[in-house]
């Protein structure tokens, strides 16, 4: 367990890497319940003017927080996550690949302690996000009860 | 159409309960790539003090979407859903969501702000169990982008 007194802010809790192809896009869109077209279907990505197939939001911002339920053991501690979606993770296919196998786009995270609240005995973990050189999301948040 | 301002303030009343299944979770946490154990296996998960496998922090997404897709197959919103962009998420727990909960989501819309020719709109659920325990309030804003 994270002791609360241990922590300073500003100090890493650690990195981490996850990356997307187009068959994870359909697994989350079968879990989720999302299956909106811009993140699955090329053409009609295109013809609502993205550059390409993008990932959901909620696949990024779902996939970085597991570094801060690694970091202090219990998901369930977690008590508020937000954040703001910047730009979007494209997701490309290229020929020949097979879209299950392809290493498709790195996205990157770094969680910082961000604030401590003594009193409420909470920290709060700010993740830095980036994919393809450029921030994807913004005041990435967590607040952890210690 | 654009997006009806009139919404603001409207209350859509939580529809069918949400039933979160084990395997469910587990499906949710394999599609956002989590490895904590907790999601995956019951006895992490006691250990933890959950009766079951604990939902990752994102998982209340899914009964958050279905009560924005009241709003948003509504055809008095004038939302077209291919045009709508996630813009900001938010989730705050007021207790872990475990398997075997049986939840209900209330949604209001808090915000309509017009934004060039498009809108964002702010919508919030209120996920409780059946019987009124708090468990979630989720938070969510929609670019609805315009036609060009």
């Amino acid at each position: 367990m994270i002791e609360f007194e241990s922590l300073e802010k500003g100090q890493v809790i650690g990195s981490h890497t996850v990356q997307v192809n187009r068959a994870d896009l359909v697994r989350y869109a079968g879990a989720s319940g999302d299956f909106n077209p811009i993140h699955w279907n090329e053409r009609f990505a295109k013809e609502v003017e993205l550059p390409s197939v993008i990932a959901h939001g909620m696949f990024t911002m779902g996939s970085v927080i597991d570094l801060v339920s690694q970091w202090v053991g219990n998901p369930g501690a977690i008590i508020d996550y937000q954040t703001r979606f910047t730009k979007p993770v494209v997701v490309e296919d290229p020929e020949g690949s097979n879209p299950s196998e392809h290493e498709g786009t790195t996205i990157s995270v770094e969680g910082k302690v961000g604030a401590l609240d003594a009193e409420a005995r909470t920290a709060r973990i700010d993740l830095a996000v980036s994919a393809d050189g450029a921030k994807v999301l913004l005041k990435c948040q967590a607040v952890v009860q210690l | 159409m654009g997006i009806n301002p009139d919404l603001v303030g409207r209350i859509y009343p939580a529809g069918e309960s949400y039933l979160v299944g084990r395997e469910k979770i587990r499906e949710f946490a394999a599609a956002t790539k989590a490895a904590n154990r907790a999601h995956y296996d019951v006895q992490a998960a006691r250990e933890l003090g959950y009766s079951d496998v604990v939902a990752p922090p994102t998982f209340a997404i899914i009964i958050a979407q279905r009560a924005d897709a009241q709003l948003i197959s509504d055809p008095a919103s004038g939302i077209d859903f291919s045009r709508v962009v996630h813009a900001d998420q938010r989730f705050t727990h007021h207790r872990p969501i475990v398997a075997g909960d049986e939840l209900l989501a209330e949604l209001y819309v808090d915000q309509i702000r017009e934004m060039g020719a498009g809108a964002m709109i702010t919508t919030r659920a209120e996920i409780t169990t059946a019987a009124g325990e708090k468990i979630a309030t989720t938070v969510s804003s929609l670019l609805v982008r315009a036609e060009d």
